[in-house]
């Protein structure tokens, strides 16, 4: 049976405990948002598309660890990248996590993920893969909005 | 006989599992019970050597499953003191005979601008029949509001009712375990000219339910809570109003005519229940319903109320001002249901710490969403309790809620 350590890494706690990109943006930043219906997670995603990059993006919301965290590192991961490469990221992302969409055998899965690999262990509690998800699942509706 | 929880524990297969070499501490009864031996054996039975159509057939063997089935209604009409087996009618589950209510009785009789009062602490199932029509012909919704400590406020309650046509509310809250003075709402409903509807679902498990006394005209409830099996609700209504409803669903079994140019509806209860029934589950539920009544209601409901206070008195000894818990704390007008905040740390979290230990309970909104809006939670932790569950499954909380408190420290 995979241990608590194996969910909580302390990078994790650290990103809900200290949140980064906290906040909201005005337009012409979008605005999304999604639910966790299971367990009242709620997200909400302000994005700023300037020049093909991420120029800003700000989190609201609130929820478990594994939702809040997984947000905030995303806003951490995707801040000033490339729409492309931001793109790439949350394929990657639900890849780790055992979705796979349409073309996932494409998936650079080389590239490092940086802290986001201490969500890894959320695969093995999958009831929790939602919470992780949520916030990645949100942003690509904003991605879509700003016609990214 | 006295009651010993510990003793009645035994006969439930299911709690003398141990997962990881720890043993299971099973507090999610509110969302769904477990079931006895008798209950299994009982099925597994009825699949052995009695299997057969209900209400179809004429062989012997059908003869007997039928029987067995409408024994089950009679069983079912004596649980809860209804006046003729007829006015029980089996459905898929508690949710679905709110829906038959609000459908088969609602669309038929209520108009444009008519009035439905429901209350703030109503499960979902009770809430979206509803906003279904509020959408579809335009009722209006009325709500009775709640007190801090968790129960119906009662000061408006009769200009809130006045020209309503419909009073729906639950008889114990899933949430916060408030119990309802049910007599006494049904009784205001009709001095406004109202119908009184009981969401029975978390009362009808733990405690004696008088339908006849309570004066309601409709109450849903649910076999699994109540140690029964799944797939299985039970909508009570008085003969006047099921025989003035429509039907509900159309098909096999709820007709006496059908012709090319139309068709006769049966006789109550096969009016309402189209199609092959949940038989072997039915058999299931009445054993349930003589397992519960063999060692009888209102011990089961004296247990809940020494067990309630327990954890009641533990939780706040051993957490004080960590722990928030929702509602009264009177275990005369709450039953064994315990929603509370621990911390700042997510319900979700708390579970998920809880699951080390095998402590099951549930976090989120409980299908409550509203009521969650007024407690300004997204989620809470929900402990529920039921006839099998001992003081050391409530140790088993609080040693498990410790841990959760030293892991997320912060």
């Amino acid at each position: 049976m995979p241990g608590l350590e194996d969910l909580y890494r302390e990078i994790i706690l650290d990103h809900y405990k200290n949140p980064r990109n906290r906040g909201e943006l005005d337009p012409p930043a979008v605005r999304t948002e999604g639910h966790n219906p299971l367990c009242g997670d709620e997200i909400q995603v302000y994005l700023l598309v300037e020049d093909g990059k991420v120029a800003d993006v700000k989190i609201s919301g609130q929820g478990c660890s594994i939702s809040q965290s997984s947000a905030s590192m995303m806003s951490a991961a995707v801040k000033g990248k490339p729409i492309k490469d931001v793109k790439t990221l949350v394929s990657r992302f639900k890849h780790m996590m055992s979705i796979d969409e349409d073309g996932a055998e494409s998936i650079d899965t080389s590239a490092p993920l940086g802290d986001l690999e201490a969500l890894q262990g959320v695969v093995k509690f999958p009831v929790r893969i939602k919470c992780a998800v949520l916030a990645w699942n949100v942003l690509a509706q904003g991605l879509e909005q700003a016609n990214a | 006989m006295s009651f010993d929880a510990s003793v009645i524990r035994k006969d439930f297969p299911v709690l003398q599992r141990f997962i990881n070499d720890k043993p299971l501490v099973y507090l999610d009864s509110a969302n769904t019970s477990q079931k006895p031996q008798s209950v299994i054996d009982a099925m597994t039975h009825f699949l052995e050597n009695d299997y057969a159509p209900a209400n179809r057939s004429a062989y012997s063997l059908a003869a007997h499953a039928t029987d067995l089935f409408e024994s089950a209604r009679s069983t079912a009409q004596r649980f809860i003191n209804a006046s003729q087996p007829h006015e029980l009618v089996f459905t898929k589950n508690a949710t679905e005979a709110l829906n038959l209510i609000s459908r088969a009785w609602g669309e038929k009789f209520l108009k444009r601008g008519d009035v439905v009062v429901l209350t703030h602490m109503e499960h979902h199932a009770n809430i979206v029949p509803w906003h279904m029509l509020v959408e579809k012909i335009g009722i209006e919704l009325r709500w009775v509001p709640l007190t801090s400590d968790g129960q119906l406020d009662l000061t408006d309650l009769d200009s809130l009712l006045d020209g309503a046509k419909v009073f729906s509310f639950t008889a114990m809250s899933n949430v916060l375990g408030t119990i309802t003075p049910v007599k006494e709402l049904c009784d205001a409903a009709h001095r406004a000219g109202a119908i009184a509807i009981v969401d029975g679902c978390q009362s009808v498990p733990h405690m004696a339910t008088d339908i006849t006394a309570m004066g309601a005209d409709f109450m849903a409830f649910s076999s699994h809570k109540l140690c029964g099996p799944s797939g299985l609700g039970i909508l009570y209504g008085r003969e006047e109003l099921l025989d003035a409803m429509d039907p509900f669903i159309g098909g096999g079994n709820m007709i006496s005519d059908v012709r090319l140019d139309g068709f006769t509806c049966a006789e109550l209860p096969a009016k309402f229940e189209a199609g092959t029934q949940a038989v072997t589950e039915t058999i299931g539920f009445a054993a349930a319903l003589q397992y519960l009544s063999a060692i009888g209601m209102d011990s089961i409901r004296q247990h809940e109320k020494e067990l309630t206070t327990y954890a009641l008195d533990s939780l706040n000894s051993r957490f004080g001002d960590d722990i928030v818990i929702h509602g009264s704390q009177d275990v005369n007008v709450r039953g064994a249901t315990i929603s509370f905040a621990y911390k700042d740390i997510h319900p979700h979290d708390v579970s998920q710490i809880l699951d080390e230990t095998n402590v099951c309970v549930r976090a989120g909104h409980h299908c409550a969403k509203p009521l969650m809006r007024i407690l300004g939670a997204s989620a809470t932790v929900r402990a529920s309790f039921y006839l099998y569950n001992t003081p050391a499954d409530v140790d088993a909380l609080c040693d498990a809620l410790e841990h959760a408190g030293e892991f997320f420290t912060f």
